[in-house]
Protein backbone atom coordinates (compact mmCIF):
# COMPACT_ATOMS: atom_id res chain seq x y z
CA UNK A 1 0.00 0.00 0.00
CA UNK A 2 1.94 2.64 -1.40
CA UNK A 3 1.03 6.11 -1.05
CA UNK A 4 -0.01 7.28 -4.46
CA UNK A 5 2.17 10.99 -4.48
CA UNK A 6 5.61 8.88 -4.13
CA UNK A 7 4.38 6.51 -7.05
CA UNK A 8 3.74 10.15 -8.96
CA UNK A 9 6.97 10.90 -8.34
CA UNK A 10 8.30 7.67 -9.59
CA UNK A 11 6.28 7.67 -12.71
CA UNK A 12 8.42 11.31 -13.64
CA UNK A 13 11.31 9.50 -12.63
CA UNK A 14 10.76 6.79 -15.06
CA UNK A 15 9.42 9.00 -18.19
CA UNK A 16 12.59 11.58 -17.20
CA UNK A 17 15.38 8.16 -17.42
CA UNK A 18 13.71 6.99 -20.86
CA UNK A 19 13.74 10.45 -22.77
CA UNK A 20 9.81 10.33 -22.61
CA UNK A 21 8.56 13.58 -24.42
CA UNK A 22 6.66 14.41 -21.08
CA UNK A 23 7.24 18.05 -19.91
CA UNK A 24 5.68 20.29 -17.20
CA UNK A 25 5.80 23.32 -18.61
CA UNK A 26 7.58 26.21 -16.12
CA UNK A 27 4.83 28.25 -15.58
CA UNK A 28 2.97 25.28 -14.27
CA UNK A 29 5.62 24.71 -11.92
CA UNK A 30 5.88 28.25 -10.74
CA UNK A 31 1.96 27.56 -10.15
CA UNK A 32 2.16 24.46 -8.20
CA UNK A 33 4.55 25.94 -6.12
CA UNK A 34 2.68 28.88 -5.10
CA UNK A 35 -0.08 26.72 -4.12
CA UNK A 36 1.80 24.40 -2.27
CA UNK A 37 3.38 27.08 0.08
CA UNK A 38 0.26 28.99 0.28
CA UNK A 39 -1.67 26.18 1.27
CA UNK A 40 0.95 24.74 3.85
CA UNK A 41 1.52 28.66 5.23
CA UNK A 42 -3.13 28.32 5.99
CA UNK A 43 -2.97 25.32 7.22
CA UNK A 44 0.02 26.26 9.63
CA UNK A 45 -2.27 29.60 10.99
CA UNK A 46 -5.18 27.93 11.21
CA UNK A 47 -4.12 25.64 13.89
CA UNK A 48 -2.07 28.35 15.50
CA UNK A 49 -5.23 30.53 16.29
CA UNK A 50 -6.39 27.10 18.07
CA UNK A 51 -3.06 27.55 20.33
CA UNK A 52 -1.47 29.88 22.36
CA UNK A 53 1.15 31.30 19.70
CA UNK A 54 3.12 32.65 22.99
CA UNK A 55 3.45 29.47 24.05
CA UNK A 56 5.48 28.72 20.77
CA UNK A 57 8.29 31.04 21.79
CA UNK A 58 10.12 28.20 23.74
CA UNK A 59 10.17 25.90 21.08
CA UNK A 60 11.08 28.10 18.38
CA UNK A 61 14.13 28.96 20.00
CA UNK A 62 15.14 25.85 20.57
CA UNK A 63 14.59 24.64 17.44
CA UNK A 64 16.17 27.64 15.99
CA UNK A 65 19.11 26.59 17.82
CA UNK A 66 19.62 22.67 17.10
CA UNK A 67 18.74 23.53 13.88
CA UNK A 68 22.18 25.77 13.17
CA UNK A 69 24.24 22.88 14.14
CA UNK A 70 22.79 20.88 10.88
CA UNK A 71 24.54 23.61 8.12
CA UNK A 72 27.94 23.43 10.37
CA UNK A 73 28.20 19.82 10.31
CA UNK A 74 27.29 19.64 7.03
CA UNK A 75 29.99 22.27 6.26
CA UNK A 76 32.94 20.67 7.70
CA UNK A 77 31.71 17.17 6.55
CA UNK A 78 31.95 18.47 3.08
CA UNK A 79 34.82 20.91 4.00
CA UNK A 80 37.07 18.18 5.53
CA UNK A 81 36.11 14.84 4.97
CA UNK A 82 34.86 15.76 1.36
CA UNK A 83 37.78 18.12 0.71
CA UNK A 84 35.42 20.47 -1.43
CA UNK A 85 36.56 24.27 -1.26
CA UNK A 86 35.00 27.07 0.70
CA UNK A 87 32.35 28.19 -1.79
CA UNK A 88 31.12 24.64 -2.02
CA UNK A 89 30.79 23.41 1.22
CA UNK A 90 29.43 26.54 2.06
CA UNK A 91 26.56 26.45 -0.47
CA UNK A 92 26.13 22.60 0.67
CA UNK A 93 25.64 23.78 4.04
CA UNK A 94 22.76 26.21 3.11
CA UNK A 95 20.96 24.32 0.78
CA UNK A 96 20.95 21.11 3.73
CA UNK A 97 20.77 23.84 6.50
CA UNK A 98 17.75 25.20 4.92
CA UNK A 99 14.55 22.72 4.04
CA UNK A 100 12.56 21.72 1.48
CA UNK A 101 8.48 22.56 1.78
CA UNK A 102 7.81 19.26 -0.64
CA UNK A 103 9.06 17.12 1.63
CA UNK A 104 7.74 18.37 4.32
CA UNK A 105 4.31 18.40 2.60
CA UNK A 106 5.24 14.22 1.86
CA UNK A 107 5.96 13.89 5.58
CA UNK A 108 2.74 15.11 6.91
CA UNK A 109 0.53 13.62 4.01
CA UNK A 110 2.20 10.05 4.98
CA UNK A 111 1.37 10.55 8.69
CA UNK A 112 -2.31 11.93 7.26
CA UNK A 113 -2.49 8.58 5.86
CA UNK A 114 -1.54 6.51 8.61
CA UNK A 115 -3.80 8.68 10.95
CA UNK A 116 -0.98 9.64 12.99
CA UNK A 117 -1.80 13.12 14.73
CA UNK A 118 0.79 16.12 14.76
CA UNK A 119 1.04 18.92 16.40
CA UNK A 120 -0.88 21.89 13.34
CA UNK A 121 2.08 24.30 14.62
CA UNK A 122 4.62 22.17 13.02
CA UNK A 123 4.46 24.57 9.61
CA UNK A 124 5.37 27.27 11.79
CA UNK A 125 9.21 25.40 12.56
CA UNK A 126 8.99 25.67 8.57
CA UNK A 127 9.02 29.44 7.95
CA UNK A 128 11.25 29.60 10.85
CA UNK A 129 14.08 26.62 9.58
CA UNK A 130 13.92 28.51 6.33
CA UNK A 131 16.24 31.63 7.08
CA UNK A 132 19.03 30.59 9.35
CA UNK A 133 20.54 27.74 7.52
CA UNK A 134 20.93 30.02 4.51
CA UNK A 135 22.78 32.79 6.50
CA UNK A 136 25.43 30.21 8.51
CA UNK A 137 26.02 28.37 4.90
CA UNK A 138 26.47 31.76 3.35
CA UNK A 139 28.65 33.13 6.11
CA UNK A 140 30.94 30.02 5.99
CA UNK A 141 31.22 30.10 2.53
CA UNK A 142 32.52 33.61 2.54
CA UNK A 143 34.22 33.84 6.14
CA UNK A 144 37.52 35.94 4.90
CA UNK A 145 36.26 36.72 1.60
CA UNK A 146 34.70 40.03 3.34
CA UNK A 147 32.62 41.29 0.45
CA UNK A 148 29.41 39.22 1.23
CA UNK A 149 26.55 42.14 0.38
CA UNK A 150 24.35 40.98 3.16
CA UNK A 151 21.76 43.74 2.51
CA UNK A 152 21.13 42.49 -0.79
CA UNK A 153 20.93 38.54 0.12
CA UNK A 154 18.42 38.96 3.49
CA UNK A 155 16.38 40.95 0.97
CA UNK A 156 16.55 37.45 -1.36
CA UNK A 157 15.71 35.29 1.38
CA UNK A 158 13.18 37.45 3.19
CA UNK A 159 11.29 39.39 0.03
CA UNK A 160 12.10 35.37 -1.73
CA UNK A 161 8.55 34.10 -2.81
CA UNK A 162 9.07 31.12 -0.42
CA UNK A 163 9.06 33.15 2.89
CA UNK A 164 6.71 35.76 1.46
CA UNK A 165 3.84 32.83 0.32
CA UNK A 166 4.52 31.12 4.09
CA UNK A 167 4.33 33.78 6.22
CA UNK A 168 1.51 35.27 4.21
CA UNK A 169 -0.76 32.05 4.34
CA UNK A 170 0.02 31.80 8.25
CA UNK A 171 -1.35 35.45 8.51
CA UNK A 172 -4.04 34.99 6.74
CA UNK A 173 -5.15 31.22 8.17
CA UNK A 174 -4.39 32.70 11.67
CA UNK A 175 -6.62 35.79 11.19
CA UNK A 176 -9.30 33.67 9.47
CA UNK A 177 -9.37 30.81 11.57
CA UNK A 178 -10.62 27.54 10.75
CA UNK A 179 -13.83 28.83 10.24
CA UNK A 180 -13.04 31.56 7.81
CA UNK A 181 -11.07 29.15 5.92
CA UNK A 182 -14.00 27.26 5.33
CA UNK A 183 -15.03 28.94 2.21
CA UNK A 184 -11.80 28.78 0.30
CA UNK A 185 -10.88 24.87 1.74
CA UNK A 186 -12.09 23.21 -1.48
CA UNK A 187 -9.46 24.38 -3.41
CA UNK A 188 -6.90 24.78 -1.00
CA UNK A 189 -7.44 21.51 1.31
CA UNK A 190 -9.40 19.50 -0.67
CA UNK A 191 -7.53 19.36 -4.03
CA UNK A 192 -3.81 19.28 -2.32
CA UNK A 193 -2.68 15.97 -2.76
CA UNK A 194 -3.96 16.25 -6.56
CA UNK A 195 -1.64 19.16 -7.01
CA UNK A 196 0.99 17.63 -4.75
CA UNK A 197 0.79 14.56 -6.61
CA UNK A 198 1.11 16.72 -10.19
CA UNK A 199 3.85 18.50 -8.23
CA UNK A 200 5.62 15.52 -7.70
CA UNK A 201 5.79 13.93 -11.16
CA UNK A 202 7.29 17.27 -12.25
CA UNK A 203 10.16 16.86 -9.43
CA UNK A 204 10.34 13.26 -10.67
CA UNK A 205 11.60 14.35 -14.06
CA UNK A 206 13.64 17.32 -12.24
CA UNK A 207 15.40 14.45 -10.75
CA UNK A 208 16.12 12.46 -13.58
CA UNK A 209 17.78 15.55 -15.36
CA UNK A 210 20.26 15.64 -12.19
CA UNK A 211 20.91 12.40 -12.67
CA UNK A 212 24.31 13.09 -15.39
CA UNK A 213 25.70 15.57 -12.84
CA UNK A 214 25.56 12.48 -10.34
CA UNK A 215 27.84 10.30 -12.53
CA UNK A 216 30.47 13.08 -12.40
CA UNK A 217 30.15 14.40 -8.92
CA UNK A 218 31.35 11.11 -7.27
CA UNK A 219 31.05 8.57 -4.29
CA UNK A 220 31.52 11.12 -1.19
CA UNK A 221 27.98 13.28 -2.45
CA UNK A 222 26.20 10.28 -3.21
CA UNK A 223 27.51 9.21 0.47
CA UNK A 224 26.56 12.62 2.12
CA UNK A 225 22.95 12.86 0.15
CA UNK A 226 22.42 9.44 2.04
CA UNK A 227 23.83 10.21 5.72
CA UNK A 228 23.83 14.17 5.73
CA UNK A 229 19.96 13.94 6.04
CA UNK A 230 20.67 11.04 8.45
CA UNK A 231 22.57 12.67 11.12
CA UNK A 232 20.45 15.58 10.86
CA UNK A 233 17.42 13.89 11.40
CA UNK A 234 18.43 12.17 14.29
CA UNK A 235 19.29 15.99 15.73
CA UNK A 236 15.50 16.84 15.51
CA UNK A 237 13.85 13.49 16.74
CA UNK A 238 16.34 14.21 20.21
CA UNK A 239 15.36 18.26 19.60
CA UNK A 240 11.84 16.57 19.53
CA UNK A 241 11.60 15.23 22.70
CA UNK A 242 13.34 17.75 24.48
CA UNK A 243 10.17 19.48 23.13
CA UNK A 244 7.83 16.86 24.74
CA UNK A 245 6.42 16.90 20.99
CA UNK A 246 3.99 13.89 19.95
CA UNK A 247 5.28 10.93 17.94
CA UNK A 248 4.26 12.50 14.89
CA UNK A 249 5.18 15.97 15.30
CA UNK A 250 8.83 14.34 16.16
CA UNK A 251 8.54 12.55 12.22
CA UNK A 252 7.84 15.64 11.03
CA UNK A 253 10.32 17.67 13.13
CA UNK A 254 13.02 14.79 11.93
CA UNK A 255 11.74 15.58 8.07
CA UNK A 256 12.52 19.23 8.06
CA UNK A 257 15.89 18.80 9.49
CA UNK A 258 16.45 16.14 7.32
CA UNK A 259 15.47 18.08 4.18
CA UNK A 260 17.40 19.85 1.63
CA UNK A 261 16.01 23.14 0.18
CA UNK A 262 15.92 23.39 -3.95
CA UNK A 263 13.76 26.41 -4.06
CA UNK A 264 15.00 29.32 -1.98
CA UNK A 265 18.41 28.14 -1.46
CA UNK A 266 19.61 27.91 -5.14
CA UNK A 267 18.33 31.20 -5.87
CA UNK A 268 19.79 33.24 -2.96
CA UNK A 269 23.50 30.98 -3.29
CA UNK A 270 23.63 31.43 -6.78
CA UNK A 271 23.71 35.37 -5.84
CA UNK A 272 25.45 35.41 -2.95
CA UNK A 273 28.05 32.57 -3.56
CA UNK A 274 28.43 32.76 -7.28
CA UNK A 275 31.44 30.46 -7.24
CA UNK A 276 30.18 27.60 -6.02
CA UNK A 277 29.22 25.00 -8.52
CA UNK A 278 25.35 24.96 -8.24
CA UNK A 279 24.99 20.99 -9.58
CA UNK A 280 27.04 20.02 -6.95
CA UNK A 281 24.82 21.34 -4.52
CA UNK A 282 21.21 20.70 -6.46
CA UNK A 283 22.81 17.64 -7.80
CA UNK A 284 23.01 16.41 -3.66
CA UNK A 285 20.15 17.53 -2.04
CA UNK A 286 17.67 17.34 -5.70
CA UNK A 287 19.14 14.15 -7.15
CA UNK A 288 19.49 12.05 -3.85
CA UNK A 289 18.69 13.37 -0.78
CA UNK A 290 15.48 14.60 -1.89
CA UNK A 291 13.98 11.28 -3.57
CA UNK A 292 15.97 9.40 -0.29
CA UNK A 293 13.88 11.12 2.01
CA UNK A 294 10.39 10.57 0.83
CA UNK A 295 10.44 6.77 -0.14
CA UNK A 296 13.03 5.84 2.90
CA UNK A 297 13.25 9.07 5.13
CA UNK A 298 10.05 9.66 6.31
CA UNK A 299 9.00 5.68 7.50
CA UNK A 300 12.59 5.42 8.81
CA UNK A 301 12.20 9.20 10.93
CA UNK A 302 8.86 7.46 11.75
CA UNK A 303 9.61 4.08 13.37
CA UNK A 304 12.87 6.17 15.04
CA UNK A 305 10.65 8.70 16.67
CA UNK A 306 7.72 5.88 17.63
CA UNK A 307 11.09 3.89 18.99
CA UNK A 308 12.52 6.79 21.39
CA UNK A 309 9.47 8.59 22.14
CA UNK A 310 7.84 5.28 23.27
CA UNK A 311 9.95 4.51 24.67
CA UNK A 312 10.57 7.53 27.36
CA UNK A 313 6.77 7.40 28.15
CA UNK B 1 13.91 54.04 -46.46
CA UNK B 2 17.68 53.56 -45.61
CA UNK B 3 18.65 56.86 -45.58
CA UNK B 4 16.73 57.22 -42.42
CA UNK B 5 18.41 54.28 -40.42
CA UNK B 6 21.53 54.90 -38.27
CA UNK B 7 24.04 52.47 -36.52
CA UNK B 8 23.76 51.59 -33.23
CA UNK B 9 24.90 48.17 -31.24
CA UNK B 10 22.35 45.42 -30.40
CA UNK B 11 23.76 43.29 -26.96
CA UNK B 12 22.44 40.04 -26.59
CA UNK B 13 23.14 38.37 -23.59
CA UNK B 14 21.97 34.56 -23.17
CA UNK B 15 22.42 33.99 -19.52
CA UNK B 16 20.93 31.91 -16.62
CA UNK B 17 17.38 33.87 -15.59
CA UNK B 18 18.71 34.87 -12.21
CA UNK B 19 21.06 37.43 -13.17
CA UNK B 20 18.19 39.23 -14.78
CA UNK B 21 17.64 41.91 -12.04
CA UNK B 22 21.38 42.54 -11.72
CA UNK B 23 22.24 42.87 -15.13
CA UNK B 24 19.45 45.25 -16.07
CA UNK B 25 19.57 47.74 -13.53
CA UNK B 26 23.61 47.73 -13.84
CA UNK B 27 22.85 48.30 -18.15
CA UNK B 28 20.12 51.19 -17.10
CA UNK B 29 22.84 52.67 -14.31
CA UNK B 30 25.35 53.08 -17.31
CA UNK B 31 23.56 54.80 -19.53
CA UNK B 32 21.32 51.98 -21.54
CA UNK B 33 17.93 53.71 -22.47
CA UNK B 34 16.01 50.25 -22.38
CA UNK B 35 16.27 46.80 -22.77
CA UNK B 36 13.92 43.94 -23.66
CA UNK B 37 13.90 40.66 -21.81
CA UNK B 38 12.75 37.29 -23.33
CA UNK B 39 12.83 33.90 -21.92
CA UNK B 40 15.35 31.56 -23.49
CA UNK B 41 15.77 27.66 -23.75
CA UNK B 42 19.27 26.34 -25.15
CA UNK B 43 22.12 23.57 -24.94
CA UNK B 44 25.49 24.26 -24.51
CA UNK B 45 28.85 24.33 -22.28
CA UNK B 46 26.54 23.87 -19.28
CA UNK B 47 24.24 21.44 -20.93
CA UNK B 48 20.70 21.44 -21.77
CA UNK B 49 19.11 24.55 -20.33
CA UNK B 50 15.40 23.45 -20.84
CA UNK B 51 13.62 25.70 -18.24
CA UNK B 52 12.16 22.74 -17.10
CA UNK B 53 12.58 24.66 -13.92
CA UNK B 54 13.70 28.21 -12.54
CA UNK B 55 17.34 27.20 -11.76
CA UNK B 56 17.35 25.28 -15.38
CA UNK B 57 16.21 28.35 -17.07
CA UNK B 58 17.89 31.07 -19.20
CA UNK B 59 16.99 34.47 -20.63
CA UNK B 60 17.69 36.94 -23.33
CA UNK B 61 18.79 40.43 -22.97
CA UNK B 62 18.50 42.81 -25.29
CA UNK B 63 19.89 46.31 -25.51
CA UNK B 64 20.18 48.51 -27.91
CA UNK B 65 22.62 51.45 -27.40
CA UNK B 66 25.73 53.68 -28.46
CA UNK B 67 29.07 52.07 -29.07
CA UNK B 68 30.41 53.81 -25.84
CA UNK B 69 28.06 52.52 -23.47
CA UNK B 70 27.79 48.98 -25.54
CA UNK B 71 31.75 49.10 -24.43
CA UNK B 72 30.96 49.91 -20.76
CA UNK B 73 28.10 47.42 -20.73
CA UNK B 74 30.64 44.83 -22.02
CA UNK B 75 33.00 45.26 -19.67
CA UNK B 76 31.14 45.23 -16.71
CA UNK B 77 29.76 42.03 -17.63
CA UNK B 78 33.54 40.27 -18.61
CA UNK B 79 34.31 41.86 -14.49
CA UNK B 80 31.46 40.65 -12.72
CA UNK B 81 29.90 38.10 -14.22
CA UNK B 82 31.97 35.73 -17.13
CA UNK B 83 34.13 33.66 -14.63
CA UNK B 84 30.91 32.07 -12.40
CA UNK B 85 27.59 32.39 -14.52
CA UNK B 86 26.52 30.57 -17.52
CA UNK B 87 26.71 33.52 -20.34
CA UNK B 88 27.05 34.03 -23.71
CA UNK B 89 27.52 37.89 -25.14
CA UNK B 90 27.67 38.93 -28.92
CA UNK B 91 27.27 42.11 -30.15
CA UNK B 92 26.23 43.18 -34.00
CA UNK B 93 25.67 46.36 -35.67
CA UNK B 94 22.28 47.02 -36.22
CA UNK B 95 19.94 49.74 -38.14
CA UNK B 96 17.67 51.97 -35.92
CA UNK B 97 15.04 54.66 -36.49
CA UNK B 98 14.97 57.17 -33.81
CA UNK B 99 18.22 56.84 -32.80
CA UNK B 100 18.44 59.74 -30.35
CA UNK B 101 16.39 56.76 -28.01
CA UNK B 102 19.43 54.96 -28.18
CA UNK B 103 22.13 57.21 -27.31
CA UNK B 104 23.83 58.18 -23.59
CA UNK B 105 20.56 59.70 -21.36
CA UNK B 106 23.26 60.80 -18.49
CA UNK B 107 23.17 64.19 -20.28
CA UNK B 108 19.21 64.17 -20.12
CA UNK B 109 18.09 62.76 -17.34
CA UNK B 110 20.83 63.18 -14.54
CA UNK B 111 21.51 66.65 -15.42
Amino acid sequence: MSDPVILFFILGLIAGLSRSDLKIPGVLYESLSIFLLLAIGLKGGAALAQNNPSALLVPILVVTFTAMLVPVLAFLIAHYVGGYERADAGSLAAHYGSVSVVTFAVGSSYLTRLSVPFEGFMSVFLVILEIPGLLIGVALARWSAGDTRWGVLMHEILAGKSIVLLVGGLMIGYVSGEQGLASISPVFFTLFKGLLAIFLLEMGLVTAGRVADLKKSGIFLISFGVIMPLISAAIGIVTASLLGLSVGGATLLATLFASASYIAAPAAIRMAVPEANPSLSIGASLGITFPFNITVGIPLYYAASQWLLGASL
Amino acid sequence: MTSRLSVRKLITVICESCLEEAITSAAKEIGASGYTVSDARGSGAHGLRDGSWPENANIRIEILCDEAIATRILDLLLETYYSHYTMVTFVTDVGVLRPEKFQHRASQSQG
